[in-house]
């Protein structure tokens, strides 16, 4: 124990003095995060703002020819402006990129109009371009409702309810709370806490192995009248506390993110109290033992510190995969999904987002699987270690 | 009296005739190449004894089985009695390694470096303290003893992973080739080191391949080529079994004297 109190205190003040290590575990995956999410977040809320308030500005060919429905279309938002002359030029604008949207109102369109018979109106765009087509969209919505008007009050002047045109009346019901709409996209977050929590330990992890052979102070410590077993555990004692360090300084990181996040522009409100924070951090807790010795053990095969750190950077996209599966999948949470690593952690995670409760048999069944292959993956890096292969 | 040198000489000469190496016609290959095929000699107390022979002999792979990072194929070897495959937690208590380029963890001092060693060899805190200042003077790295080891020259280096390796005052000293890369001043003072380990009662096992550095320093020579021994005497026996008044001319005879491997 004495052993492994002393080989764990060594690595924290070695560490500590370590630029690198102290750069990637305290500051790269606790800032990385935050600073990824706060900026998707932006963008998305610039992009959905931008649709409702900006006004629409609407080249329209003939505009004469349909003075209420401009009229119509200014109160909606839309800005009717002079278009280019003809048709062909109109085209052109539109495929040239100058135009997301230009209306063609024909002459006839009044005459038709007043014999009720169908008024063709031209709507121009480019369907391929997703970005012009929301313009599109709007303006199409618009005259649909426009359209819409003028049979109501047909049917009106008829003597006939409008009501008859419309044999069913969909009302949908949205259940998505706030929260859960928040939980898409702070579903994410999850991995960012596991991708942290996993920087904070990898050079730890390498130099118990291919870092200590590299220096060449590992076969003198070999050499020394201790268990290697205690070495091996000091040294990932000491790995999982930086990863611990790094997982809740991420964790404050986001906390202080979200406060500068308009998120409720978005219709979300995440659950992200202090409260969460501290059980999040629980949650995730046990997943720090099995990331630090996965990756001690993926370093103590590798030759060099260099090919470690290829190696290691597959571990840390490794454990996105269950995540990845279930949601493109979009399986439910089950019971058997608490067994598997990270997916669990996941899961539970986007359930305090959601602000919904927590079932305290899948905490326990997640926190003990994740801390049962820790545990396992812990004693074969002992194994390892007691090998004669270590020395390269 | 006259300082804890004498008094571990007493203590050493008390504990008798344990206090040796013996090395038992060890084999140890790696995949097909055959390291070493067989090597025997003995170590005793209060002697130095060098293990001469050219780059690829199988010096380091005899000398890492005796610090027991390796286990030997067939044979064994004991170190005061205790075998360094059966024993081995035991064999390193009594050994003090500098394997073949050893380094030292850059961010810490060199006196932590030595600390370190101290605590995991389980020393007293207090004891910690008067061990690692005793041995800052032994080897004269008071000057740079407080700075971190990071740029350190190959002689300060060494000296450190030397004073490291003795913290828990080992009775058996087992150096490899730990004149490595050193330049004049610092071979000297490496060499008034091992006199001045022998003198303290200890066994002095060191590999070199420099014919008069061995002859210098060493009351007992062994050669080694192609993972055996060609010869094994004192410097002077050497010269009188090859016919050689010439050390080196009697180092290269010995070498051809054994068959490739």
């Amino acid at each position: 124990m004495r052993t492994l109190l002393t080989v764990f205190a060594k690595e924290v003040v070695d560490n500590f003095r370590d630029r690198r290590t102290l750069a990637t575990a305290l500051l790269m995956g606790p800032l990385f995060g935050p600073m990824l999410f706060a900026f998707v977040i932006n963008l998305s809320i610039e992009r959905s703002l931008d649709d409702v308030d900006r006004t629409l500005e609407l080249p329209v060919i003939g505009q004469q020819h349909a003075p209420n429905l401009m009229a119509y279309l200014n109160s909606h938002n839309i800005d009717v402006v002079d278009g280019p002359d003809t048709r062909e030029a109109a085209v052109q604008a539109v495929t040239g990129g100058q135009n997301d949207v230009i209306v063609i109102v024909p002459e006839a369109f009044g005459e038709q109009l007043a014999e009720n018979v169908p008024a063709k109106v031209e709507l121009i765009s480019d369907q391929a371009n997703t970005q012009a087509e929301r313009d599109a969209r709007r303006v199409r919505t618009a005259l649909h409702s426009y359209s819409q008007e003028i049979a109501g009050i047909r049917l009106v002047a008829r003597g006939v309810s409008p009501t008859i045109l419309r044999p069913i009346n969909v009302d949908e019901i949205d259940v998505s709370t706030p929260s859960g709409r928040s939980a898409m996209l702070l579903g994410m977050m999850s991995y960012f806490f596991i991708f942290a929590l996993l920087m904070g330990g990898m050079y730890l992890a390498i130099d118990t192995t291919a870092g200590e052979r590299e220096r060449g102070s590992l076969e003198p410590l070999l050499s020394l009248p201790v268990t290697r077993d205690q070495l091996m555990f000091g040294k990932i004692a000491a790995t999982c506390l930086f990863m611990a360090v790094s997982l809740l300084l991420s964790l404050c990181s986001f906390y202080v993110a979200l406060k500068f996040m308009p998120l409720e522009q978005l219709g979300m409100t995440p659950n992200f109290s202090p409260t969460v924070v501290v059980a999040a951090f629980f949650v995730l807790a046990p997943f720090v033992l099995l990331g630090a010795a996965l990756m001690t053990l993926v370093a103590s095969f590798t030759k060099s510190y260099k090919e470690a750190q290829t190696w290691i950077s597959i571990v840390l996209v490794a454990p996105t995969l269950p995540i990845l599966i279930v949601s493109i999948l979009t399986l439910r949470p089950q019971l058997e999904f608490m067994f598997i690593p990270s997916l669990s952690q996941h899961l539970l995670l986007v359930d305090m987002i959601k602000n919904e409760p927590v079932n305290l048999l899948h905490v326990a069944i997640s926190a003990s699987s994740t801390l049962a292959i820790g545990a396992l993956l812990t004693w074969i890096c002992a194994r390892l270690y007691r090998r004669e292969g270590l020395l390269g | 009296m006259h300082g804890k040198g004498v008094h571990h000489a007493v203590l050493y000469r008390l504990l008798g005739a344990y206090a040796v190496i013996v090395v038992d016609s060890i084999h140890k290959s790696f995949g097909k190449v055959r390291a070493v095929r067989g090597v025997s000699f003995e170590a005793p107390d209060g002697k130095i004894t060098g293990l001469l022979g050219p780059n690829g002999a199988g010096k380091s792979t005899t000398l890492r089985v005796l610090y027991t990072v390796l286990r030997p194929d067939e044979g064994r070897a004991t170190i005061d009695g205790q075998d360094v495959v059966k024993d081995s937690l035991e064999a390193r208590r009594c050994i003090g390694a500098l394997p073949h380029g050893a380094g030292l963890y850059p961010h810490l001092t060199a006196r932590e470096n030595i600390a370190y060693y101290a605590r995991l060899c389980g020393l007293d805190n207090g004891a910690i303290d008067d061990r690692v200042e005793h041995l800052v003077r032994l080897l004269e790295i008071d000057d740079f003893a407080d700075r971190r080891t990071k740029g350190f020259s190959q002689g300060q280096r060494t000296k450190v992973s030397i004073a490291r390796s003795l913290v828990h005052n080992p009775k058996n000293v087992i150096l490899d080739e730990p004149s490595n890369g050193l330049d004049v001043m610092a071979t000297r003072s490496l060499r008034d080191l091992i006199m001045k380990l022998k003198e303290a009662g200890h066994c002095v096992l060191f590999s070199s391949h420099v014919m008069q550095e061995v002859a210098a320093l060493c009351d007992d020579i062994v050669i080694i080529a192609n993972g055996k021994v060609a010869i094994d005497d004192s410097a002077d026996g050497i010269r009188e079994r090859t016919g050689c008044d010439d050390l080196e001319d009697a180092f290269v005879r010995a070498i051809e004297m054994v068959e490739p491997a």
